[in-house]
C-alpha cells in the first residue's frame, strides 16, 4: 500500500510463557476505513498496543513514514500521529471536567491555556458535545463518555486513529451517533470489533485476525463467520426470511 | 464536583488565583491556631466570615460543614470546664473558668479557620488547586496523586459497589463470622487488583496524549492586579491579627 503512515513487519507476539499470539503479522495502515475481527483473546487490542508502543513485540518491526521507531522520541512523535480509542472510556476520561480532559493532551503538546480550551471546544463542538464541555466526566454516560473520549484524541489532530471497540456497550442512539461521526471523519482509522453491522457500515475493508496472523475478509464471509460463532451449525431462522 | 459544592462560584474570591489562596490560607491558619486571647479570635472568626459573605458561599451548607466541626467542639465543651478546681458558679453548675475559656477559645478558632478554608480553599476546584500547588514547587508526584485519587476514588467506589452487588445477588449477607470477613478481604483485594490494572491503563493513556510527568492546567498563570490586592490586604490583615495578639499579651 502506498503512502502508509504506520507499518507493521513481520511482528510476532507472545505473553510471557504463553503461546505465540502474534505471528509474522505485516499490515501497513494509513489509507481508508480498516476493520479487524477476531475472537477474545485472539491478539486484536495487543496488536493496538503494539503499535502504540505498549507492549513489546517478541520480534519484528514498526515503521512510521517508512522509518524505523526505536527510541523514545520516535515513540512520542509517533502518539502525535496516531490517537488510540480504548476500549473502556473510564480509562480514557481522567481529568475532572470534559473541558480539561480533551485540552489535557494540547496542553501536553505545548499550547497555552487559552489555545488548548479553544481547540477543545473546537473539536467538541464539531462532534456536537459543546454542552458537555463543563460536566464531570465520570457523571457522563457510558455513550456521552465514549464520544468525548473520542474528542481527546481528535484534539491532537492526529493523522491515523486505532478505535478499539468502539461501539461496545452503546444504546442504539449513541451507536448511530457513533456511527455518523466515523462516515464523515476525514481520517483513516483501524476499528476493532465484534459488531458485524457496524463494520459494514463504517469500513472499506476488513481483516480477521485468526491464529495469530491477519486474513482479509469479504464481508459476506465475515456474516458466515458472525453466524458460526452465534449459532454454529445449528438450524436458524433469519430475521428477514 | 461531588465533593466541591462551592468551587462553581462566580464571586470575586472564586476567580483569584490559586496560589494566592492556598498561601493565604496557610498563613491565616496557621496564625489562628497561635491565638491565645478570645478577642483577638473573635476578630479572626470575624475576618473569616466576611471572607465567607465575600465568596456568597450557600449560608445552609456552610452552617452544615460548621455543625459538623462543631459535634466535636461540643465534646469540649462538655469536659473542659468540667477539669480541674471549680471556680466560677453557672446556676446551679460550678465550673472551672479556664477550662471554660479554653472551650471559648477553642471554639472560636476552629470556626474561623473552617470558615477561613471554605471561603479561601473549598471556592477553587481541585484541578485549580493541584495546579496551584505545583506552581508553588510542592513535589509534582503528590500534586498528581492528590488530583487522581480525587478523580478515581469514585471509580473504585463503583467497582467496590459492584462486587458488594454480585455478593449481595448470590446470597451474602454480612454477619460477625469469619466467612464475612474472607468475603470482604476477597471483595477489598479484587478492588485494588483492578485499581493497579485501571491505574497502569489511566497511565497509558496520559502517556499516549504526551504527558511526561507534568500537569498542565487550564487556569492561566499569571497573577492579575486583583490577585494582587487580595495578597496585600491578606498579609495586611495577617500583621493587624499578629500585632494584635502580641498586644493583647500572646504567650508565642
Amino acid at each position: 500500500m502506498k503512502d502508509s503512515i504506520i507499518e507493521l513487519r513481520d511482528i510476532s507476539y507472545h505473553h510471557p510463557g504463553g503461546e505465540e499470539l502474534l505471528k509474522g503479522v505485516n499490515l501497513q495502515l494509513g489509507q481508508g476505513r480498516v476493520g479487524l475481527v477476531g475472537a477474545n483473546g485472539s491478539g486484536k487490542t495487543t496488536l493496538f498496543n503494539i503499535v502504540m508502543g505498549l507492549s513489546q513485540p517478541a520480534s519484528g518491526a514498526l515503521l512510521l513514514d517508512g522509518a524505523r521507531v526505536e527510541s523514545r522520541d520516535q515513540w512520542r512523535q509517533l502518539r502525535r500521529h496516531v490517537g488510540y480509542l480504548f476500549q473502556d472510556a473510564d480509562d480514557q476520561l481522567f481529568s475532572p471536567t470534559v473541558i480539561e480532559d480533551v485540552a489535557f493532551g494540547p496542553l501536553n503538546l505545548g499550547a497555552t491555556p487559552g489555545e488548548a480550551r479553544q481547540r477543545a471546544m473546537t473539536t467538541l463542538s464539531g462532534l456536537g458535545l459543546d454542552h458537555l464541555a463543563h460536566r464531570v466526566t465520570h457523571h457522563l454516560s457510558g455513550g456521552e463518555k465514549k464520544l468525548v473520549s473520542l474528542a481527546t484524541i481528535l484534539v491532537m489532530e492526529p493523522r491515523l486513529l486505532l478505535l478499539d471497540e468502539p461501539s461496545n456497550n452503546l444504546d442504539p442512539a449513541s451507536r448511530e451517533s457513533l456511527m455518523a461521526i466515523l462516515k464523515v471523519i476525514p481520517l483513516p482509522y483501524l476499528l476493532i470489533s465484534h459488531d458485524f453491522d457496524f463494520l459494514q457500515e463504517t469500513c472499506d475493508i476488513i481483516y480477521s485476525l485468526t491464529g495469530g496472523g491477519l486474513e482479509e475478509g469479504a464481508t459476506a464471509q465475515l456474516h458466515s463467520h458472525a453466524h458460526i460463532h452465534l449459532h454454529g451449525d445449528r438450524p436458524h431462522a433469519h430475521g428477514h426470511d | 464536583m461531588v465533593f466541591e459544592p462551592f468551587s462553581s462560584g462566580t464571586s470575586w474570591l472564586h476567580q483569584r488565583d490559586g496560589r494566592v489562596k492556598v498561601v493565604l490560607a496557610l498563613l491565616f491558619s496557621l496564625l489562628l491556631s497561635l491565638l491565645a486571647s478570645w478577642p483577638v479570635a473573635l476578630l479572626g472568626l470575624g475576618l473569616a466570615l466576611g471572607l465567607v459573605l465575600l465568596a456568597r458561599l450557600p449560608l445552609r451548607q456552610v452552617l452544615a460543614r460548621l455543625a459538623m466541626v462543631n459535634v466535636f467542639i461540643l465534646l469540649l465543651w462538655l469536659t473542659l470546664p468540667l477539669v480541674g478546681e471549680a471556680d466560677l458558679e453557672l446556676g446551679p453548675l460550678a465550673v472551672n473558668q479556664r477550662g471554660l475559656e479554653m472551650a471559648l477559645l477553642i471554639t472560636l478558632k476552629s470556626n474561623a479557620i473552617v470558615l477561613l478554608l471554605l471561603a479561601l480553599v473549598a471556592t477553587s476546584s481541585l484541578a485549580v488547586l493541584g495546579q496551584a500547588l505545583q506552581l508553588l514547587l510542592v513535589p509534582e508526584k503528590f500534586c498528581l496523586l492528590l488530583l487522581y485519587t480525587y478523580r478515581y476514588i469514585f471509580v473504585l467506589t463503583k467497582e467496590f459497589d459492584r462486587l458488594r452487588r454480585a455478593a449481595t445477588l448470590r446470597g451474602f449477607v454480612p454477619t460477625t463470622s469469619l466467612h464475612t470477613y474472607r468475603t470482604y478481604g476477597n471483595m477489598i483485594g479484587m478492588t485494588l487488583v483492578r485499581g493497579w490494572r485501571r491505574g497502569q491503563r489511566v497511565q497509558q493513556a496520559m502517556v499516549l496524549r504526551g504527558f511526561t510527568g507534568r500537569y498542565h492546567g487550564l487556569t492561566v498563570t499569571d497573577l492579575g492586579r486583583a490577585d494582587l490586592l487580595l495578597l496585600t490586604m491578606g498579609l495586611a490583615g495577617l500583621f493587624f491579627i499578629t500585632g494584635l495578639e502580641l498586644r493583647a499579651g500572646g504567650t508565642w
